[in-house]
């Protein structure tokens, strides 16, 4: 059995996939995670999970070419430069 | 020799032995993923018996290298059970299993001695020794679940049973019994525990293995 492990390096930051290893249970999984991951200091928290319980989704039609959708689509400094005088709210460097 | 420099040479000598023979699986280990795990505890052990002998080298007016691999094989303190050698991995967790049973009863003690020297750093190696009896537990359930798994297990712990109750002494070994036949879902027999103090012929080489580097360089060498 395939356990995949994401790992903490620091609290409050995000959980980043660290790799995979073999273990027949949860029980196993968490001792060589500890080993693996964990045992010099390397991380503050593990998630182990059975790969088995991934959704993998691969498949994204993008057939109408939605290029707005996209953050490099088009840039929202001067729409957002308008709100703000709207707003009243005028950030002097504009940028924020 | 006084009783607490005694207490913390086979304290440590089990460790450093234990530790040594344990090792002796890295890059062997029947997978990958155990060899990493399995030398993680062995390097665990030796941590501990380091901190042992500092503190009775303290004690002793030496130094903790020259308690760990200047001694003469008569005066190792280390119990037969981590002496044996090459066994094979059923065995192995056999030996892990009980060795950690009897460890867990005799740090229990030495956190509640008076000495708060003995007491602090047997609460420190505690924190460690929980994973090893984890370890040692998931084994033990692992190996009990399967029809082979379990009868070598069973073959294993009944050879090593008077090696282990030779681990503690005659005040803590009937709570060491009784856990462990608590534990098990088939009995081990009454036997005479094999005591500390007499060595496994083993252990003449594998303090000839051990020392080489330390014989080799002259006294004070570092590296």
């Amino acid at each position: 059995m395939i356990w995949e492990v994401f790992r903490q390096e620091r609290k409050g930051q995000p959980f980043v996939h660290g790799g995979s290893f073999h273990a027949p249970n949860q029980a196993f999984a968490d001792a060589y995670a500890r080993e693996f991951y964990a045992r010099r200091q390397e991380s503050v928290a593990l998630w182990i999970v059975p790969r088995e319980a991934i959704t993998a989704i691969e498949e994204f039609p993008d057939e109408f070419d939605l290029k707005y959708r996209r953050v490099d689509g088009y840039s929202i400094k001067e729409r957002l430069r308008e709100a703000r005088e709207r707003a009243g709210t005028a950030s002097t460097d504009g940028a924020r | 020799m006084n009783d607490r420099a005694r207490l913390l040479l086979e304290l440590a000598d089990d460790e450093l032995i234990l530790g040594w023979r344990n090792s002796e699986w890295t890059g062997i280990a029947p997978f990958l993923e155990e060899d990493v795990a399995f030398s993680s505890i062995a390097q665990n052990e030796i941590g501990h018996a380091r901190a042992l002998y500092e503190l009775a080298a303290r004690e002793l007016g030496t130094d903790a290298d020259a308690l760990a691999f200047d001694r003469t094989l008569e005066e190792y303190r280390s119990a037969p059970l981590v002496e044996l050698r090459r066994l094979e991995w059923a065995r192995t967790i056999a030996r892990h299993w009980l060795y950690e049973t009897a460890d867990a009863v005799r740090l229990e003690a030495l956190k509640a001695s008076d000495d708060p020297e003995i007491a602090g750093l047997a609460a420190k190696m505690d924190r460690e020794e929980t994973y090893h009896r984890i370890h040692a537990e998931m084994w033990l359930d692992r190996l009990l679940a399967a029809p082979e798994g379990r009868t070598r297990l069973e073959e294993g712990l009944r050879e090593l049973w008077p090696y282990a109750l030779g681990v503690l002494d005659d005040e803590l070994r009937p709570v060491f019994v009784e856990r462990v036949r608590a534990r098990l879902p088939f009995e081990l027999p009454d036997v005479e525990p094999v005591p500390r103090g007499r060595h496994e012929a083993e252990l003449k080489e594998l303090l000839g293995e051990m020392t080489m580097v330390r014989r080799s360089a002259p006294t004070g060498a570092r590296w």
